[in-house]
């Protein structure tokens, strides 16, 4: 008896057709409308270069007398209109959300999916292996949560120096012990049921029990739990950047530019929080939209 | 039972000697405590001579020694900056962010679990869209924009705007009370009134997760076979969702709530700031900042040693909610 | 259906509405709320040289000399002082003066608290560089003091106005030190002479001080002062607009637009020690932030020096950047403190000049520099450092600026990784050898001179001259020799590039007024209801 056989039974992802899945998405309007969203927000990402107006990262381009300009006016030159106004150091609101949120996606999503992997990997393992595995893994993240991630970014800082890469480092390290509890938790619940008895009856190697069996239904809270923590990784990352630990101050990410933002507030120039700040909010809207709708797509145990 | 918890805490006593040496090394690496203290004027003598009074001047591993062979006398050193005991300065601000943490962790699972399991009851009606959209609201918009916002409104604009309107304080802590000798500020109105912002901002985003989470495992459980048995056996709606359903969909729950709380309690420094709450959280920020190492140690300790304690509180609770989980798994 | 949803948000809306609506009793008396922006570290005004522990200190003590809001000398607990010889000073002091339990001030306790600063423990920060200059203590008679010295020490009384003094009758205790800081903290022993009698002090919350009626300067109006840590700068502001606070420091320049059109609010400000200014690699030759120019550093020529000055818009950094609270800076203290000349020249903007400049030093098509800047120590320090590097990259010197966490900026700046920084400095003194000392002076650790001029710049003229300076006891001949120095290192040399002076602004509700201090402190005992 081979163990192809047991497959339909055993494993919980659809084999469903992608025909099927795009129609049954495109029923839900709010979807579709978040997908548009989601893929606007990555259009001005990656085309930031040639829709921007200003390049805001090179700060040659910059003239402190067209600070804090509102939105609509024209620079000193004439050579660009601020459609959305100038900030504080005179960049180009408009052209400094493209870039930034190139920037912050960027970080962002590879911040959370990698620190999604080791964190699922690490918790599952924990979870099926049991015992003093389950004990060694969990102390490594107990430790691991109780790292600020201010230390973890001022010591790669200064032992590693600047540069985007520590950032994501930092970030990474920070998020995936998260992401392992919450594995494990949903893995303890899946360990002992009847599938995984048989499938470890079958002798199916541990690996392939875990990865292809357990893992597809320890999935919907895992990715809930995600898309909510790319915000959060967002934030985190401005806040790291913020206080010099992060990305260069004169390339700003949309999560630095909000968090610039806030001293003027209250102060009248609103839109220099005002803009970037939605369109962070476009893009998470955006994600988690067309997330959730695609998730209740995929599962196949959903009441239609 | 017993057995495991004694395991768990023996294990935490390793972590926390772990942290510990991660931490001296850390803050080693990272730069001089002396150069962040010592007033601009000072001359190269008086920069020695502080050095050696703290101990800075020996090799890393002697300095660490002498801090165990404290730690082991009880011990935890005195902060560079206050010269009080590091743990002192701790504990006295400990119980201010607990509450909060507390507080908020009330708040988001209160209003956050009803609405999550309507949402994942009734996915198609209107309230469940808003809801959703509503939650995506609570984690997307940033804690410190949150805060001011609520400051803003309650504090100045509403009292200004309408006459007889009740203004909440923009900052600070209320009135405590003295239990066990502990300072507990939500037993007192004025306390209350005081924890009531801060905790709505803080209760936001984990609300939202909460919510997020309960609609997504309800709508896992809610085809399950035995709901389905549960109505052919005509129990009422209200045992099914209360009893069954929940249940279910607990464990998640469980562990983000525990996580949530974890991170709150050690590092809700926005929130501390902006409400200039006197809390632990800005205390950590701080010490990291001027390279105050004993109280980073002493903190970053304790902390590893709450996570653990936290997440056996969580993993104890997992089989009770679940007896399906059998925490002694048999190792392979 | 499940109804719990509506039951409940309905008594958790009436719960929120019940305690939101029990407010506090209407304030009465004298009370006076100030928002600080930083808790101090100890209450032991021994501990630590830190503003803000100084700053909390001059409300409960008194020094012998005090400085006004100028920074000059004036009577404290000492009505007049002179110098016997080279190495005597004599302080003649105030009768009358009790402590605030009761007893009465005498020249003993001005001995012990100068003998118990080398005793405190542990300090970060310790106050002997105030008492370097002291030999030996004696007493004359209760009211008489003389205080021998190593060498010459014109500076004396303005050292002296950092040490508070101590009650010895109530800081007695076992330890070597009398009270230890731990005591004092907790209110142990914090007997001063000042305005105002020590309450308590709760960690992250307050610290409440009440009216000394028997104080010698005068009643103070206040009965009581509440000091309230509020270290981020909206939640500051935030608690002034709401009552929360009477008072507040430093509020954050983007907001001060809106405070001047606020009628309830009221802004008084006052120029401080405080300079910005930009240190240049002068070491040596290739300079680390300099990668392009073959292993030259350009910053040795002194026309690249100026030309990097002039291409700074101070007044555009002050409009834009600055909201005005900025006064362009030529030298490193304003006029008329001690040692600056009434009309010193600032270096005008003047960007085509500077490429000519440029030019002439052999770079016409300027270089790549790295300008370090810490972030978040001096008022809007990074956004400045941003603002500069884009002037410097108009004029062709293509800039990057690398701003760091405090703790890695000083590593940084004292490892010479960069080669220019941007930095702040307040001389305490409010005279310039302070500043000469710590930033010009070629650095010569042991002597402790030169100890912040990480960019090690040197002239033995100006150096000649400012240690001359500070063995001069005639303070005319002395700050006109200080004069010239400054006049060498910056105007002559452009040893460093001055930007600007800080002016300090303190935000109150409409009713009050504050005198401001150029040392950038605010206490209580300056706050007047307005005539």
């Amino acid at each position: 008896m081979t163990d192809a056989a047991l497959e339909p039974v055993v494993a919980a992802k659809p084999q469903a057709p992608l025909r099927r899945v795009v129609s049954d998405f495109c029923e839900n309007r709010l979807a579709v409308f978040g997908l548009v969203l989601v893929v606007l927000s990555i259009f001005v990402a990656v085309f930031a270069p040639l829709i921007s107006p200003q390049n805001p990262f090179d700060i040659a381009n910059l003239d402190l007398l067209d600070a804090k300009a509102p939105p609509g006016s024209v620079s000193g030159d004439g050579k660009i209109t601020y459609w959305l106004g100038t900030d504080g150091q005179a960049r180009d609101m408009m052209s400094a959300i493209f870039y930034g949120m190139r920037l912050s996606l960027f970080v962002g999503f590879v911040s959370v999916l990698a620190a999604l992997a080791i964190g699922v990997v690490v918790g599952l393992v924990a979870a099926y292996a049991g015992g003093r595995t389950d004990a060694f893994l969990m102390r490594i993240v107990d430790i691991m949560l109780s790292f600020p991630a201010i230390l973890v970014a001022l010591i790669l800082l200064s032992v590693l120096g600047k540069g985007i890469d520590k950032v994501l480092i930092a970030l990474i390290l920070v998020q995936w012990a998260y992401f392992a509890r919450a594995a494990r938790g949903a893995a303890l619940v899946e360990r002992n049921k009847e599938y995984v008895e048989a499938a470890t009856c079958l002798a199916l190697p541990p690996w392939r029990i875990v990865f292809r069996h357990m893992l597809p239904n320890c999935m919907p809270s895992l990715i809930v739990i995600a898309t909510i923590t790319l915000a959060r990784a967002i934030a985190l990352e401005a806040t790291l950047s913020f206080l010099g630990v992060g990305v260069p101050v004169t390339q700003p990410s949309l999560g630095m530019l909000i968090s610039n933002g806030f001293e003027f507030l209250l102060s009248g120039s609103y839109w220099i929080s005002f803009f970037p700040g939605v369109a962070l909010a476009i893009a998470i809207v955006g994600i988690n939209l067309a997330g959730d709708h695609l998730r209740d797509v995929l599962n196949p145990r959903n009441l239609r | 039972m017993i057995v495991y918890i004694v395991r768990r805490l023996m294990q935490a006593a390793l972590v926390m000697v772990v942290m510990s040496i991660l931490v001296f090394v850390g803050i080693y690496l990272i730069g001089d405590p002396v150069l962040m203290m010592i007033s601009p004027d000072a001359s190269e003598l008086e920069r020695e001579a502080v050095r050696k009074a703290l101990h800075l001047d020996l090799p890393m591993w002697q300095q660490y020694l002498l801090f165990v062979n404290d730690a082991l006398h009880g011990n935890f050193g005195k902060s560079f900056l206050a010269g009080q005991p590091a743990m002192g300065l701790i504990f006295e601000r400990f119980p201010a962010t607990l509450e909060l943490a507390f507080m908020s962790l009330v708040i988001s699972l209160a209003l956050g679990l009803p609405m999550g399991v309507y949402a994942g009851l009734r996915p198609h009606a209107p309230g469940s869209k808003a809801i959703m959209t509503g939650s995506i609201l609570g984690f997307s918009l940033p804690n410190f924009w949150v805060g001011l916002m609520l400051i803003m409104v309650f504090a100045v604009m509403l009292p200004d705007l309408i006459p007889g309107w009740p203004r909440l304080p923009a900052s600070g802590r209320g009135a405590t009370v003295d239990v066990l000798g502990v300072k507990l500020s939500f037993l007192t109105l004025d306390g209350l009134r005081h924890l009531l912002l801060p905790a709505i901002t803080l209760s936001l985003y984990k609300g939202a997760l909460i919510v997020r989470l309960a609609r997504a495992t309800a709508r896992e459980v809610l085809p399950m076979d035995y709901v389905k048995f549960a109505r052919a056996k005509g129990l009422s709606e209200r045992r099914i969702v209360g009893v069954h359903v929940l249940k279910n969909i607990m464990i998640p729950i469980a562990t983000v709530s525990g996580l949530e709380f974890g991170q709150t309690v050690a590092f809700a420094v926005v929130t501390e700031t902006v409400f200039s709450w006197p809390g632990v959280g800005k205390l950590l920020i701080d010490s990291i900042l001027l390279l105050d190492r004993p109280v980073v140690v002493a903190y970053l300790v304790i902390i590893v040693f709450f996570f653990v304690v936290l997440n056996l509180v969580v993993d104890l609770l997992y089989s009770v909610l679940d007896p399906r989980v059998r925490l002694e798994s048999r190792a392979t | 259906m499940v109804k719990l949803g509506r039951r409940a948000a309905f008594a958790g809306a009436l719960a929120f509405t019940g305690v939101a609506a029990s407010g506090p009793s209407k304030a009465q008396s004298q009370e006076l709320k100030i928002g600080i922006k930083t808790e101090p570290s100890s209450l032991d005004p021994q501990f630590h040289t830190l503003n803000p522990n100084i700053q909390v200190a001059q409300h409960f003590f008194d020094a012998l000399v005090l400085q006004d809001e100028n920074l000059k000398t004036k009577p404290g607990l000492a009505l007049s002082w002179k110098t016997l010889d080279d190495t005597t000073w004599e302080f003649k002091l105030r009768p009358d003066v009790k402590f605030h339990d009761g007893s009465d001030f005498t020249a003993e306790d001005v001995v012990f608290t100068y003998e118990r600063i080398p005793k405190v423990p542990n300090s970060p920060g310790p106050y002997t560089i105030y008492t370097r200059a002291m030999k030996s203590f004696e007493i004359v008679d209760p009211l008489t003091l003389r205080i021998h010295t190593n060498g010459p020490a014109p500076l004396l009384p303005l050292d002296l106005a950092a040490l508070s003094i101590l009650s010895k009758k109530a800081m007695q205790g076992p330890a070597p030190e009398g009270k230890t800081s731990a005591e004092l903290n907790a209110g142990n022993g914090l007997v001063g002479t000042g305005p105002f009698k020590f309450v308590e002090w709760q960690r992250g919350s307050r610290i409440v001080g009440e009216r000394n009626d028997n104080y010698w300067g005068g009643k103070p109006v206040w009965s009581k002062v509440i000091l309230r840590p509020l270290s981020n700068n909206t939640a500051r502001v935030a608690a002034l607009l709401s009552g929360d606070v009477d008072m507040i420091e430093d509020p954050p320049t983007t907001d001060l637009a809106k405070l001047k059109n606020d009628p309830k609010i009221h802004l008084d400000r006052a120029v401080s020690n405080r300079v910005i200014y930009i240190h240049l690699d002068q070491h040596g030759e290739p300079s680390v932030g300099i990668p392009d120019t073959n292993g030259k550093n350009p910053l040795l020529d002194k026309r690249v020096r100026e030309a990097l000055s002039i291409a700074i818009d101070r007044k555009g950094i002050d409009d834009k950047i600055m909201e005005g609270v900025a006064v362009p800076a030529g030298d490193l203290l304003p006029y008329p403190m001690g040692g600056t000349r009434k009309d010193t020249a600032v270096d005008a903007y003047d960007p085509a000049k500077a490429k000519k400049l440029l030019a002439d030093a052999g770079y016409p098509n300027g270089f790549h520099i790295t300008l370090g800047a810490p972030n978040g120590r001096y008022i809007n320090d990074l956004k400045i450092a941003q603002a500069v590097a884009s002037m410097w990259s108009r004029i062709g010197v293509k800039t990057e600026v690398d701003a760091a966490a405090p703790p890695v900026f000083f590593k940084n700046r004292d490892s010479f990784k960069y080669s220019a920084y941007l930095a702040g400095w307040g001389a305490s003194t409010g005279e310039l050898s302070n500043a000469l000392k710590a930033l010009l002076a070629t650095p010569d650790r042991p002597k402790g001179m030169g100890t912040t001029n990480s960019g090690r710049y040197s002239n033995k003229e100006m150096d000649a001259k400012l240690e001359q300076a500070l063995v001069t006891n005639d303070d005319a001949e002395r700050e006109g020799l200080l004069a010239e120095a400054s006049k060498i290192a910056i105007q002559q040399d452009h040893g460093l590039i001055p930007i600007h002076f800080e002016l300090s602004v303190w935000a109150m509700k409409k009713g009050l007024t504050y005198q401001g201090r150029a040392d950038q402190n605010t206490l209580a005992i300056g706050v007047k209801p307005a005539a």
